[in-house]
């Protein structure tokens, strides 16, 4: 395809998170077939030409798997098309003339580094205290001697394919973790290998966000609206009983 | 010479040498393990699954990776699966199955006794997986699904949907985490690995740049882990990732390590072709797409209707026709030149005539419609309905797949055969290591894709991600240990130390004369430039005279990088530009010993077609003879030795491959 689209940028500088920032304005020809980081790439290109400092903005995978991509573009993140990363968001979803805001995802767990780049840390550190099944290498009994009901592996799955990228707390007023928590959680809840440390898990890990500074959960439902995996609304309500439950049992 | 390149197979049966070198390898104490320190480069599988392993075993563990986050490593791409060999199936597998089924894959180019390994310990990784919590696929039954993949005749390959990468690396990723939670293992995000740091012949430590605020880093280690993948990304357009690079194994190699092989890259495919010049990377469609899509073109040449309006009779199902035995299931390299043979010949369809169909329509109807009908009990079901059905089906297998697909190119792959044409995918290349995976400096190892060790000049599908865990999980902590259990009376190395003085120097002038040209070109436009000709002349065929000019044509851009490149900013920042300058430096050499290497092979032997040496029916050709060898290359500053390894088949009858 090589119709051209004028797109016009307004796109968040910073240099750094001891500076403030503020919007720049840019123009870029892109195509339709092109992804949008491939137009960052333009952009880019166009403003080392120019002798000025490019965009610094995370990606790497662009099959929207490794979760680095982070852009709020005109106020959501991801962009406006439903299930998808930034990676995967293509150019034919704006119009000949458009002006597109791109800013990095805004919560105070998350501080800038520079530009469009934040530092998602706390989501390591989170999964750290308690994200996991405790298992040393050359401790596990053959794979097929404990059975798991379909529903129950494909449910677990779902909750799975959570990326780490972070939309969740960007699209919430609150910056609230909770989507990207109830997603781990609800995974090894729902399987047998996840029992033994399921209330010790789950008390470790909302300890561990709330020390983040990331807040409280208001049920807004934004969070689960612009996830790009579509990691649902019901993994809070898991992580929920979970806590309370594990709670009650004076965890 | 080759005393240096003393693969250390053990002794014995094939099948014992493993549980032998186990048995006796020295053990480093529970007390020693404290002091002795390990360097981790890379958290993809192979990485993850290292460090973790380690540190669970007592060691102090130091990890690096140039993402965000160690959940990032390209590993969580992988789509398609893992092998296994747990004959859960019971359709005839086995660990010699698994075993002779790699090295034929790789056109006998790969080495037995570490081929076998990796068949043997392929069982543990599965369990090990479940154990963390790895939701792969199930039957209602509630046991483990599996799949087939190219080049087998068997159904070993368990996955987790089209995100089987992801799955597993979560798994070692939670691994990593819960040790770097409890401080075994000391986990540096954003920061690249540039120079390898050696004191009296041993692997000490490394010097490491911390990508945010510019600033280079001493770190010590007894031993030094490389897990840094494949560098697919020579060729600019690959389906790895933006940032996959070589630096750090180029850096070994610089410091010393042999690398092996470089000229054996695996050209994938299935992948969805180039749209555009601005295009930055390629994107896979797994293998696993295979075990339901058929491959055809056109019967005649430049026919530019829709593909639904050709009717049967006027397809070529060139992949069914030539190797009626495995079909559209033969391995890769075989797959993607049988496609490059129909599009050279002028039948390859879509705008650019460079891609053929991947369709599903007829198994979506005939296999799944039908068994789904006859499950319903509706009889003489019609088109509508058997396809209805049947797109179920495939939704479940491979949904994602057909999302991204339609995401990328606007199409709908349940109504309209997807296009696909190859692409770079791995690298079979890396350093070169022993059966212990040491690399030719003591101290110094390398895991994963970043060596060059089991898949000979051809990787089948769903073996790179059990490469990677085998390595990390059940091969590492028993072979590393064999070189630490001398290193117990070795104090932790002060940084201060003269070589690492030197090397942190090295770096700094590297990236200081970077900085320093100031020319005209973007970093991109050289990258770009030079997967050009890694493609035409070090790609899916190759040519004596190709690779002349291709060498003569690196050498060209590489001068002309050192006069013109610019990289904005300065170096003491977040400065991706300068990162990518640094990866692309590296890529304008390594472009070079690839096409040395291809040079000197005088066959074609999997991944790598030379066109000089073909059979009648365009197979590739292998000359057992002379190069039955692993090309194993010293770096002498600006050329480089030739150390071969023979390889000895003493359980496998090497033959012509043949998959018809
Ligand atoms: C799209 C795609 C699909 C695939 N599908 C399959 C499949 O279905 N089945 C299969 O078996 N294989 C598959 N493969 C191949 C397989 O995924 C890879 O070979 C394997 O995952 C590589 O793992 P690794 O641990 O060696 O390296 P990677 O996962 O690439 O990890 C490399 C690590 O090294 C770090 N690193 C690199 N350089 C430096 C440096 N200089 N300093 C610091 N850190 C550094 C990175 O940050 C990263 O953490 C696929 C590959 C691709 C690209
Ligand atoms: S829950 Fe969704 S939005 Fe949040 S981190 Fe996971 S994938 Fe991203
Ligand atoms: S770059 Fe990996 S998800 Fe977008």
């Amino acid at each position: 395809m090589s119709e051209n689209m004028n797109i016009n940028l307004k796109v968040w500088r910073q240099p750094s998170d001891q500076n403030t920032g503020s919007f720049e304005t840019y123009k870029v020809q892109a195509s339709p077939d092109m992804s949008f980081l491939e137009m960052m790439d333009v952009l880019n290109e166009q403003i080392i030409e120019e002798g000025g400092e490019p965009v610094a903005f995370d990606h790497d995978c662009r099959e929207g798997i490794c979760g680095m991509c982070s852009m709020v573009i005109n106020g959501r993140p991801h962009g406006p098309k439903q299930g998808v990363t930034t990676c995967q968001l293509h150019m034919r979803s704006f119009s000949d003339g458009d002006t597109v805001v791109v800013e990095p995802w805004r919560a105070s767990a998350f501080p800038v580094i520079k530009d469009l780049s934040v530092d998602r840390g706390a989501f390591d550190r989170i999964i750290a205290a308690g994200g996991y099944v405790s298992v040393n290498t050359g401790n596990a009994v053959d794979a097929n001697s404990v059975l798991i009901p379909k529903d129950t592996a494909d449910k677990a799955f779902e909750a799975a394919t959570c990326i780490g990228c972070g939309a969740c707390v960007s699209a919430c007023k609150n910056a609230s973790a909770m989507l990207f928590v109830g997603a781990k959680v609800t995974q090894l809840s729902l399987l047998p290998q996840g029992q033994a440390e399921r209330e010790s898990r789950v008390v470790a890990m909302v300890n561990q966000m709330d020390a983040e500074g990331f807040g409280a959960c208001t049920n807004t439902g934004a969070c689960a609206a612009e996830c790009p995996k579509e990691i649902p609304l019901s993994v809070i309500a898991t992580l929920n009983r979970e806590y309370t439950s594990a709670k009650l049992k004076g965890r | 010479m080759s005393q240096k390149l003393d693969s250390k197979i053990p002794a014995g049966n094939l099948s014992d040498k493993w549980t032998q070198y186990r048995s006796s390898v020295s053990l480093v104490n529970p007390a020693n393990k404290r002091n002795l320190e390990v360097i981790v480069v890379g958290t993809g599988l192979a990485g993850a699954s290292a460090a973790a392993t380690l540190a669970e075993m007592g060691y102090k563990v130091k990890a690096f990776c140039f993402q965000d986050s160690p959940r990032r490593a390209h590993s969580i791409a992988a789509q398609g699966g893992i092998n296994a060999a747990k004959n859960y199936q019971n359709d005839g597998d086995s660990v010699y199955r698994l075993f002779y089924d790699t090295i034929k894959g790789g056109d006998y180019r790969a080495r037995e006794a570490n081929v076998h390994r990796l068949a043997e310990v392929s069982t543990n990784i599965i369990d090990q997986c479940v154990a963390q919590g790895v939701p792969f696929a199930r039957e209602y039954g509630g046991t483990l699904s599996n799949r087939s993949f190219g080049g087998t005749q068997v159904q070993r390959t368990f996955y987790a949907a089209g995100q089987t990468g992801q799955q597993l690396l979560l798994g070692a990723y939670s691994a990593l985490e819960r040790q770097v939670g409890v401080g075994n293992v000391k986990m540096y995000t954003r920061h690249e690995m540039i120079e390898v740091v050696t004191i009296d012949g041993k692997a000490r430590g490394i010097i490491a740049r911390d990508l945010v605020s510019g600033k280079l880093e001493r770190h010590f280690g007894h031993a030094v882990l490389l897990c840094t993948g494949g560098y697919g990304n020579v060729f600019y357009l690959s389906t790895n990732a933006m940032g996959s690079n070589v630096t750090a194994a180029w850096k070994a190699h610089k410091a010393g390590a042999y690398f092996a092989n470089p000229c054996f890259t695996q050209i994938h495919p299935t992948c969805i072709p180039v749209s555009g010049h601005y295009q930055s990377k390629l994107t896979l469609m797994s293998e696993s797409l295979r075990n339901d899509g058929r491959i055809w073109v056109p019967k005649a040449q430049g026919d530019k209707r829709h593909p639904n309006d050709i009717p049967e009779e006027e397809r070529d199902y060139y992949l069914e026709r030539r190797y009626p035995a495995f079909g559209n299931l033969v391995p890769r390299d075989v797959a993607s030149r049988a496609a490059k043979e129909r599009c050279d010949a002028g039948y390859g369809v879509g705008s650019s005539g460079m891609a053929v169909y991947l369709d599903f329509r007829s198994n979506m109807m005939n296999k799944y419609g039908r068994a789904e009908a006859t499950k319903a009990g509706i009889e003489n079901p019609d088109e509508a309905t058997l396809v209805r059905l049947g797109k179920e089906v495939v939704k479940e297998k491979y949904g994602n797949l057909f999302d991204m697909y339609k995401q990328i190119t606007d199409e709908d792959p349940y109504e309209v055969p997807m296009r696909i044409y190859p692409a770079v995918h791995y690298t079979m290349g890396g350093l070169w290591v022993d059966y212990e995976l040491q690399t030719t400096v003591p101290g110094l190892y390398a895991l994963g894709e970043a060596n060059f060790s089991d898949h000979g000049a051809n990787r089948l599908g769903a073996s790179a991600l059990m490469q990677g865990l085998a390595d990390g999980y059940f091969v590492i902590p028993y072979t590393v240990g064999s070189y630490l259990s001398k290193e117990i009376h070795t104090k932790a190395i002060d940084t201060q130390h003269e070589a690492f003085e030197a090397a942190e120097k090295r770096a700094s002038e590297r990236i200081e004369k970077l900085m320093g040209i100031q020319g005209k070109r973007s970093v991109e436009s050289y990258h770009r430039e030079l997967g050009l000709i890694m493609w035409d002349k070090c790609g899916m065929a190759r040519s004596e005279a190709g690779l002349k000019e291709a060498i003569e044509q690196i050498r060209a851009l590489r001068e002309d990088f050192y006069k013109n490149v610019r990289i904005p900013g300065k170096v003491n920042e977040f400065n991706p530009e300068l990162d990518k300058a640094g990866r692309v430096a590296d890529f304008l050499e390594l472009g070079e010993l690839m096409c040395v290497d291809a040079l000197n092979r005088n066959e074609s032997c999997g991944g790598h077609f030379r066109e000089e040496f073909q059979t009648e029916e365009g197979e590739a050709l292998r000359d057992d003879d002379k190069f039955a060898y692993v090309a194993a290359w010293e770096n002498n500053g600006d050329s480089w030795t030739l150390h071969k390894e023979e390889l000895n088949y003493e359980n496998i009858k090497i033959q012509q491959r043949s998959y018809k």
